[in-house]
C-alpha cells in the first residue's frame, strides 16, 4: 500500500509545487498561515518554553496546548485550552481562547487556589504572553488581512515576503519580512523592522518534524533587542485530529482540567 | 559628539543589517531528505484518543514562605506585630479520568495569635487543610466532588454577592496572599451539564462560616459595648455546628448566550458572618449569632468596548427578621453591582466597581434600635477601584486596590508589589490602609488595623 501510495502523493506535491510558482503573495501567506496555525481539524502539544532575559537569566514554562478549528467554511475562528504544569506558582491554572477573526478574543482564566474562573479583557495582541518575548499573536496567528503583502524574491527554498500593516499606529514594527518554505508553506524565519529599517525581532524555526503528515516546527525562538533575550518552544507529544469535543472549551473543563489531553 | 556616536553606532548596524538579507538555512527537518520522507507519514491514521485508565503519577508540590507585617499606628491592646509566620504548603493530586484525589494541607508557625488550639473550621493552629477532595464523572454529563474544597461563583472583584461561600478577612486584611481569602468548605458539589443549561449544586452538612474578623487579630467594632475593641474583648459566638441540622445549599444555574454569561443563583443557609445577637440572657448581653438567610440573584458577564463588563444582583432575605423590625438581627438587603474592566495601556489594567447594599425595611429598622446605637444608612455604597501594572517581562506586578464608601466616608486601600526571581523565588511586599472617621462604619472600625508586610516564597 505504501509503495503504492508514495508516487502518487510525490506526484500530487510536485503539482502543487508548479501551481504554486504562480501563486500571488496574499495566496502564499494565507497557505502559510493555514501550515503554521490551523494544521488538521484540531490538535494536541507539550509546550516547553525558555525564557532568557538580557542578563541571561532563564525561566521556564511547561504547558499542554489544545486547539480546535471551529468547523464549517470561511471562518478561521478557534478555541485554545492551556493546562500549565509548571512552574510551582502557576501549576494547575488553565486558560481559554476563542479567537475571532473580526472581533475580539474571548478569554478566560482558572485560578485553582481561588476556584476562580476569571474573565481577561481583550489585550492588546502585540504584547507578551505569558512573560516570553512571544505575543499573543505568535502564538494564535496574526491576521493575513491585517497587512499587505508583496513577494520581494523566491530562492531555491523560500518565498520572501514583505508585510506592511494597514494600520501602522496599532503596531509597534514598520514592516516585516518573512521566508516561507516552498513545498511545505512553513513560515521559518520573520524580521521585524522598525521605522529607521532596523531589525530588533527576529523568529526562527529551527526544527521542523513531520506528524501524522503534517509539517509540525517542533522548535522555534524568538529574539527581540528591545528587550534583550530571547524565547525558545519546544513542542513535544504532539497529535492532531483527535476529535477534541467543542466542550472541552468549556468553564467545565476550566474548572475540572480535561485528564485524558493532558498526559 | 552625539552625531558621531549615532554613525558609529549606524557604521556597526550596517554589516549586521546587510547579512540578515541572506536566506535562513533550513531547519532541522525541512532538508531534501525530510521532504521526501513528508507523504510517507500521510497514510498513517491519526491516533485514537488514548482511553487509557492508567493511573497517573501522583503530583507533589507546595511553597514554603515566611510573611511578617507590622501595625502601622499605635496598637494599644493588641501585639505591634500584624503577622509573622512560617507556612509550609504540600500538595498531592493523582487519578484517572474517573476520578481525581487532591490534598492540599498548610503546615503554619504563627506565635501572633494567643490561641494555638487546632481547629480546621477556623483554621486556626499549626494545620489548616485547605483541600480533600475526590473528584468523580459518574455520567457523561456530570461531575461531582465530595470534601474539603474551595468554591467560587459569581463576578465581583474582591465584591461578593451570590458567592457565600466561606471567606477569610482575617488573612485578607493581615496580608497574606490573596489565595487566602476563600476559607475551604466541606461540601458535596454535583454539576450536571446540559445543552441549555449547567447546574450546580452544593451541599454542605454543616454551616461553614466565614472567619470573621472578632479582635483576636483585628480590631473591630461590638455593638454592646459600643467601642472598638480588640483581643481584650473578643466576639463571643454560637457556633453553629449541628451537622444536618445547620446545613447549606447553594445552587447555580448558568450558560452561554454567544459571548455573554448568564447566571440565576439560589442560596439557604445563614449569614456567613456574625449578624445579630441572640436576645439577652440573664447573665448579660447575648452572644453573636449567624441568623437564618436565602438569597436570590442573577449576574450578566459580557465583552464591551474592548473590556469585561458585569451586573450582579441579589435579594439577601433575613429569615430570622422578616419585618426588619428585630434590632438585634441584620435586616433584609438589596445587593448591586456594575463592573468593568479593561487594558489601559499594553501591560495596564484598570478596574471600577459601583456596590450598593440597600437595607429593604429601613423604617422598622431605625425604631427598633434602642436610643443612642449608631444608626446605618439605608444605601450603604462602595466604589472601587483597581490598577494592575506588569513590568520586567511580567516578572513584577504592581497592584493598587482601593475600597470608597461616600455615605460612610470610609475606606480600604490594598498596595502589592510581587516579584517573581526565576521559576521558585517570589518577594512581595505590600500594605493594609484602612480610613474612616467612625467607630461603627465597616472600614472606619477597622482604621487601627493599618499594616504593612513583606513576604518571601519558594515554590517547589
Amino acid at each position: 500500500m505504501r509503495n503504492h501510495f508514495l508516487p502518487l502523493a510525490l506526484s500530487l506535491l510536485m503539482a502543487a509545487g508548479a501551481q504554486a510558482a504562480e501563486m500571488t503573495a496574499q495566496e502564499i501567506v494565507d497557505r502559510a498561515n493555514r501550515a503554521a496555525y490551523y494544521q488538521g481539524a484540531d490538535g494536541r502539544a507539550s509546550v516547553h518554553m525558555q525564557i532568557t532575559d538580557g542578563q541571561g537569566r532563564q525561566r521556564n514554562r511547561h504547558f499542554t496546548l489544545l486547539r480546535r478549528n471551529n468547523p464549517g467554511p470561511g471562518g478561521g475562528g478557534q478555541k485554545f485550552y492551556l493546562y500549565f504544569h509548571s512552574p510551582a506558582d502557576v501549576r494547575k491554572t488553565a486558560f481559554m481562547v476563542w479567537k475571532h477573526i473580526d472581533s475580539d478574543d474571548d478569554r478566560w482564566m482558572y485560578l485553582p487556589a481561588l476556584d476562580l474562573v476569571k474573565r481577561i479583557a481583550a489585550s492588546d495582541e502585540r504584547t507578551s504572553f505569558i512573560g516570553s518575548h512571544f505575543f499573543y499573536e505568535d502564538v494564535s496567528g496574526r491576521t493575513p488581512a491585517e497587512d499587505r503583502h508583496e513577494l520581494l524574491e523566491q530562492t531555491a527554498d523560500y518565498y520572501v515576503i514583505r508585510s506592511t500593516p494597514k494600520q501602522p499606529q496599532a503596531v509597534e514594527f514598520a514592516h516585516y519580512k518573512n521566508w516561507i518554505h516552498k513545498t511545505s508553506f512553513i513560515p521559518v524565519k520573520s524580521e521585524y523592522f522598525d521605522g529607521d529599517g532596523r531589525i530588533y525581532r527576529t523568529y526562527q524555526a529551527l526544527q521542523v518534524e513531520v506528524i501524522e503528515g503534517f509539517a509540525t516546527v517542533i522548535r522555534a525562538s524568538i529574539s527581540d533587542t528591545r528587550i534583550g533575550g530571547h524565547t525558545t518552544l519546544g513542542y513535544s507529544n504532539v497529535d492532531y485530529n483527535l476529535d477534541i469535543a467543542e466542550a472541552i472549551f468549556t468553564e467545565r473543563y476550566l474548572r475540572n482540567p480535561p485528564r485524558q489531553y493532558l498526559r | 559628539m552625539q552625531a558621531l556616536v549615532c554613525i558609529a553606532a549606524g557604521a556597526l548596524l550596517l554589516p549586521l543589517s546587510a547579512a540578515a538579507q541572506e536566506p535562513p538555512p533550513l531547519p532541522a527537518g525541512l532538508g531534501q531528505g525530510a521532504e521526501a520522507a513528508l507523504p510517507a507519514g500521510a497514510d498513517q491514521s491519526p491516533a485514537a484518543p488514548t482511553a487509557a485508565t492508567s493511573l497517573a503519577q501522583l503530583q507533589r508540590y507546595g511553597f514554603i514562605e515566611t510573611r511578617l507585617g507590622r501595625r502601622l499606628r499605635d496598637a494599644a491592646g493588641q501585639k505591634d506585630s500584624s503577622l509573622g509566620e512560617v507556612r509550609l504548603q504540600l500538595g498531592l493530586s493523582g487519578g484517572n479520568e474517573r476520578g481525581q484525589l487532591s490534598l492540599v494541607s498548610d503546615f503554619v508557625y504563627d506565635p501572633v495569635l494567643d490561641r494555638h488550639g487546632l481547629d480546621l473550621d477556623t483554621g486556626q493552629g499549626w494545620l489548616d487543610l485547605r483541600e480533600l477532595s475526590l473528584l468523580a464523572h459518574p455520567a457523561g454529563a456530570a461531575d461531582v466532588k465530595i470534601g474539603r474544597q474551595i468554591l467560587t461563583w459569581g463576578t465581583g472583584d474582591l465584591l461578593f454577592i451570590n458567592d457565600l461561600f466561606p471567606k477569610d478577612w482575617n488573612a485578607f486584611m493581615i496580608g497574606r496572599d490573596e489565595d487566602y481569602l476563600k476559607a475551604p468548605s466541606d461540601a458535596v458539589k454535583l454539576s450536571l451539564y446540559g445543552r441549555s443549561l449547567n447546574l450546580d449544586l452544593v451541599y454542605m452538612p454543616v454551616f461553614d462560616g466565614d472567619r470573621f474578623i472578632d479582635g483576636a487579630r483585628l480590631y473591630y467594632f461590638n455593638p454592646q459595648s459600643g467601642a472598638v475593641v480588640g483581643r481584650e474583648q473578643m466576639l463571643e459566638v454560637a457556633r453553629r455546628d449541628a451537622v444536618w441540622r445547620d446545613d447549606e445549599v447553594a445552587l447555580r444555574a448558568y450558560r452561554l448566550l454567544g459571548a455573554r454569561e448568564i447566571a440565576a443563583y439560589y442560596y439557604r443557609g445563614y449569614w456567613k458572618s456574625p449578624a445579630g445577637f441572640a436576645a439577652a440572657v440573664a447573665d448579660g448581653p447575648g452572644r453573636a449569632i449567624f441568623p437564618r438567610l436565602a438569597v436570590y440573584g442573577a449576574s450578566l458577564r459580557t465583552p464591551l468596548g474592548g473590556g469585561i463588563a458585569y451586573a450582579e444582583v441579589g435579594l439577601y432575605d433575613s429569615l430570622d427578621d422578616g419585618d426588619g423590625d428585630d434590632g438585634l438581627i441584620n435586616n433584609s438587603e438589596w445587593r448591586f453591582l456594575l463592573g468593568y474592566e479593561r487594558e489601559l495601556a499594553p501591560a495596564f489594567t484598570g478596574a471600577l466597581q459601583f456596590y450598593r447594599e440597600s437595607m429593604r425595611h429601613y423604617r422598622a429598622y431605625k425604631n427598633s434600635l434602642p436610643g443612642g446605637a449608631a444608626v446605618r444608612v439605608r444605601d450603604r455604597d462602595v466604589l472601587t477601584l483597581r490598577l494592575t501594572r506588569q513590568l520586567l517581562n511580567q516578572t513584577l506586578t504592581l497592584s493598587l486596590f482601593n475600597f470608597w464608601s461616600p455615605a460612610d466616608d470610609d475606606g480600604y486601600l490594598r498596595l502589592r508589589a510581587t516579584y517573581q526571581a526565576g521559576d521558585s523565588w517570589r518577594w512581595e511586599i505590600g500594605a493594609n490602609l484602612f480610613h474612616g472617621q467612625r467607630d461603627a462604619t465597616f472600614f472606619g472600625q477597622l482604621r487601627d488595623n493599618s499594616n504593612a508586610f513583606a513576604a518571601l516564597r519558594f515554590s517547589f
